[in-house]
């Protein structure tokens, strides 16, 4: 039987299943309108009235889109303002990457979703790849791994499969980071695109992390080096060839002896239930 | 044989036809300055598969001068229908030009009233003009230095189109140049070719063709797309035309089949076997589904690059160096044939591959045994063909005094590492030569070679005799026009401290030691991917040794300035705890 985080119970597990449901229904939404020419700005401005017209009221992080090349990450890394909204324009068989984290009555959802304007079949392997990872991640925190070594996994099985792992250029290359219910208080304001409320409740968790030798953010360096940390983590693995990246991002339920995948019905676990079907029939 | 004089406009063209007409018909257009007997050397090769129809262009050998003087393109594209009228009416043809014949053959496969009567078309260093319009207009309005560099080269080796627009120019012919030509062929092709006493008449008259067409189809080109199957041959060293030309030719023909071809421009002249030979598989490839795998290997599904049409054998493909070897040549445009002893990660190297538009097939291979690269070499060669260059790559690493070794450790290594180029070296050099493939074969050495370590005494050993093997290899081959390169990277993370044995540990100070190794070759942070550049690079430019890597360049030359001091780095030991 599966338990809950200490910090959380199943009812707010519940809600933050249905923000997140919420978060991927924009994305499938505002992907399924894109058009040939619209920027980067536009989509994630589009991705942001969806949301708020759907009752959310604040962000950990205000939506992201990055269209072509732009998906692969190449050249930028860390804080770098390449990573924000551009005005690069969508066009015919061009990947790109939607990313959003909404809030909503303290709770959070950070997603990541990866789809084409047409056919790409880079990013069709790349996705496929990612399955991979997936399994790979969960069976590795169930069989208690420390943090950083599933994350060096992660780089060990993009090794194998001859791709980059391009969330190593992310803030502290990051495979995913801690999130939890915001009781801060809330405010308007953010900091490039980022919540205060959530950089607060990062701070504080981050702070409280090092007491205890662990980390809110994980990745493959020492930082991580720890047993798996009880709690809600967004889990984004972002891969890259050539020109072409693709991710997803999802939360990830860690208790004290198991862990599990919050939501096991997204759009891109359906995408491999659908590609393993017709490799079947 | 039969011969008739076929009326087009203005000229009389004298045909001429070989073989049974019940056999597909070939139609072979010469270019300039020659005539339709530049053909005559093939005929022994062709007569038995095809009906084979010959013609003097207007203006050459027995044809007659047009009386109006036009040698526009639209005029020869009337004169090769009228030829087919005459021969083939029913039926549709497969066409052949060299050349002039080529440039004049591209007006009719481009014709949309020809496309039901040409079944396929071969062009042998004959560009179409509109498409070099074209692509000389791409590369001036949207000027990079490769592009540059591209129509730079172009027009030094088009110096004589300039040289025929000067009035009067065509009178060199009659006064010497006819005379000449055998000793200009000899000289810069090798091509011995028996005096032709048209030649003066055939030169004279052919400048028409420069002149009615060039400097318009340059400036003002029209849009000519074709979905005729198209085999294009790109001899190599070709002194008039370079390959870079037919970079867009993708953008205006739907079945492109490209094949390199060693030598110069007189193919018909110079290697009529091989000519021959390239024309039946083509049409074979049209007609039946036998071959395949081999119309693959030159099929072009992207843009023309500079490797398109060339195989590459790539072994140990399935990560590391080889892999990124093996996406570097697909980038290029280059067939791949990755082989592992890991099949499914070859076979990931082949998804990867084709990612950049080309084909490429995975094989599982031991290097090391000898029945399983003679196995490889001969399925190669039936079913996909001769590899234009191979890539000796697989390799393992091994740690550890020599006192510790066993005699096993020594034949583990040596088999991979020293066997593996011996046999990768011998069975495809041999299909190599003859082939007559002017290709090369490039050995994955390491800076071990000349880094005597007392950390690694067997590795080193066992690169330091592939280098030796390369260097004499490479003198071997260079009377074939094979080239070899050793190639010497320094520490590149692969993978390979992960997999690399160390002798006399127990598994627990093994996997320690692989992992301390691991970490300073992610700190060093040498990426594979410079390694495959050094790799096409060295084909490119027939390196002997390529360094790859400051330690790798450090090492060769403090073992060449100071071997002492070469000595003392050799007793380092940072394996120790």
């Amino acid at each position: 039987m599966t338990t809950t985080p200490h910090t959380l119970d199943q009812l707010d597990l519940e809600h933050f299943k249905t923000l997140q449901r919420l978060a991927y229904d924009c994305a499938e939404t505002i992907a399924a309108g894109l058009q040939p020419g619209v920027t980067e700005r536009e989509a994630a401005q589009a991705m942001k009235v969806w949301l708020q017209e759907h009752g959310v009221d604040d962000w950990f992080h205000q939506p992201f889109a990055w269209f072509g090349d732009r998906t692969a990450f190449r050249g930028f890394s860390g804080f770098n303002p390449r990573f924000y909204p551009s005005g690069r324009r969508l066009q015919e068989n061009m990947p790109f990457i939607l990313d959003c984290a909404p809030v909503m009555n303290e709770v959070v959802a950070d997603i990541g979703y990866s789809g084409c304007l047409g056919n790409n079949p880079t990013l069709d392997m790349l996705m496929n790849d990612l399955a991979q990872h997936r399994s790979l991640i969960l069976e590795k925190i169930r069989a208690r791994w420390s943090m950083a070594e599933v994350s060096r996994a992660v780089d060990e099985l993009c090794r194998q499969q001859g791709v980059e792992p391009r969330h190593k250029a992310y803030p502290f290359s990051v495979l995913a980071h801690q999130v939890g219910r915001l009781r801060e208080s809330r405010t308007k304001f953010s900091v490039g695109r980022f919540g205060l409320r959530s950089l607060n409740w990062l701070t504080r968790a981050s702070w409280r992390s090092r007491q205890q030798g662990t980390s809110p953010l994980w990745s493959s360096g020492k930082r991580s080096d720890h047993a798996p940390v009880p709690g809600l983590w967004a889990v984004e693995p972002h891969l890259g060839f050539g020109d072409v990246g693709a991710k997803f991002e999802e939360l990830l339920v860690i208790t004290e002896h198991d862990a599990y995948w919050l939501d096991d019905d997204l759009p891109h676990v359906q995408r491999w239930q659908r590609v393993l079907q017709n490799q079947v029939a | 044989m039969i011969s008739i004089d076929v009326n087009s406009g203005d000229a009389t063209l004298h045909v001429r036809c070989y073989g049974q007409n019940d056999k597909p018909t070939l139609v072979l257009v010469h270019g300039y300055p020659d005539n339709s007997d530049v053909w005559l050397p093939l005929l022994p090769c062709l007569e038995q598969d095809f009906y084979v129809v010959l013609y003097d262009v207007r203006g050459a050998g027995r044809s007659s001068t047009p009386t109006q003087g036009d040698y526009s393109l639209a005029r020869l594209s009337l004169d090769l229908e009228a030829v087919l009228d005459a021969v083939s009416p029913q039926q549709p043809v497969h066409l052949v030009g060299h050349d002039w014949g080529s440039i004049q053959s591209w007006e009719s496969v481009t014709d949309a009233r020809l496309q039901h009567r040409i079944v396929s078309f071969t062009s042998i260093s004959g560009p179409c003009l509109d498409h070099m319009g074209f692509w000389l207009r791409n590369r001036l309005r949207r000027p990079t230095f490769e592009g540059l560099g591209q129509v730079i080269r172009q027009w030094l080796h088009s110096w004589y189109v300039m040289l025929f627009h000067l009035p009067g120019t065509q009178l060199l012919w009659p006064l010497g140049l006819a005379r000449l030509w055998p000793l200009w062929l000899r000289r810069t092709e090798s091509v011995q070719e028996e005096r032709c006493p048209g030649r003066a008449r055939d030169g004279r008259h052919g400048v028409g063709l420069y002149r009615a067409n060039f400097i318009r189809r340059l400036l003002f080109p029209r849009r000519r797309s074709t979905n005729i199957p198209v085999q294009l041959l790109v001899p190599q060293q070709d002194p008039y035309v370079t390959p870079a030309l037919f970079y867009d030719l993708k953008q205006w023909v739907s079945q492109l089949q490209l094949v390199p071809i060693a030598g110069g421009h007189w193919q018909p002249l110079s290697c009529p076997e091989e000519l021959a030979r390239h024309l039946k598989r083509f049409v074979l490839s049209l007609t039946t589904d036998g071959v395949e795998e081999s119309r693959g290997r030159y099929e072009v599904a992207g843009s023309v690059r500079r490797f398109s049409g060339k195989l590459v054998l790539i072994t140990g493909a399935g990560g590391g160096i080889g892999r990124a070897t093996a996406l570097a040549f697909a980038q290029e445009g280059a067939a791949i044939v990755a082989t592992d002893i890991n099949l499914d990660a070859a076979l990931r190297t082949t998804q990867l591959a084709r990612l950049h538009q080309v084909r490429a097939w995975a094989f599982k291979t031991d290097v090391g045994d000898s029945h399983s690269m003679q196995c490889l070499a001969d399925h190669l060669q039936e079913s996909i063909g001769t590899p234009d260059f191979v890539i000796n790559n697989a390799g393992i690493g091994m740690a550890g005094g020599t006192l510790q070794t066993r005699d096993e450790d020594w034949e583990t290594v040596l088999r991979v590492n020293l066997w593996g180029i011996i046999l990768g070296s011998r069975l495809f050099g041999e299909k190599m030569v003859a082939a007559g493939c002017q290709g090369q074969l490039v050995n994955v050495v390491s800076a071990a070679a000349f880094s005597p370590s007392r950390m690694f005494p067997v590795y080193a050993t066992s690169k330091a005799a592939a280098l030796m093997l390369s260097e004499c290899l490479r003198a071997e081959y260079s009377r074939h026009h094979i080239g070899v390169s050793a190639i010497c990277p320094g520490f590149v993370d692969t993978g390979i401290a992960m997999a690399t044995r160390y002798v006399n540990l127990d598994p627990e100070q093994e996997q320690r030691q692989r992992r301390k190794s691991s970490q300073l070759y992610r700190l060093r942070g040498f990426p594979p991917e410079k390694v495959a550049r050094a790799i096409v690079a060295a084909v490119i430019q027939n390196r002997a040794l390529s360094l790859v890597g400051i330690e790798a360049h450090f090492s060769h030359w403090l073992s060449r300035l100071s071997p002492p001091a070469s000595r003392q780095f050799a007793k380092l030991d940072l394996f120790s705890d």
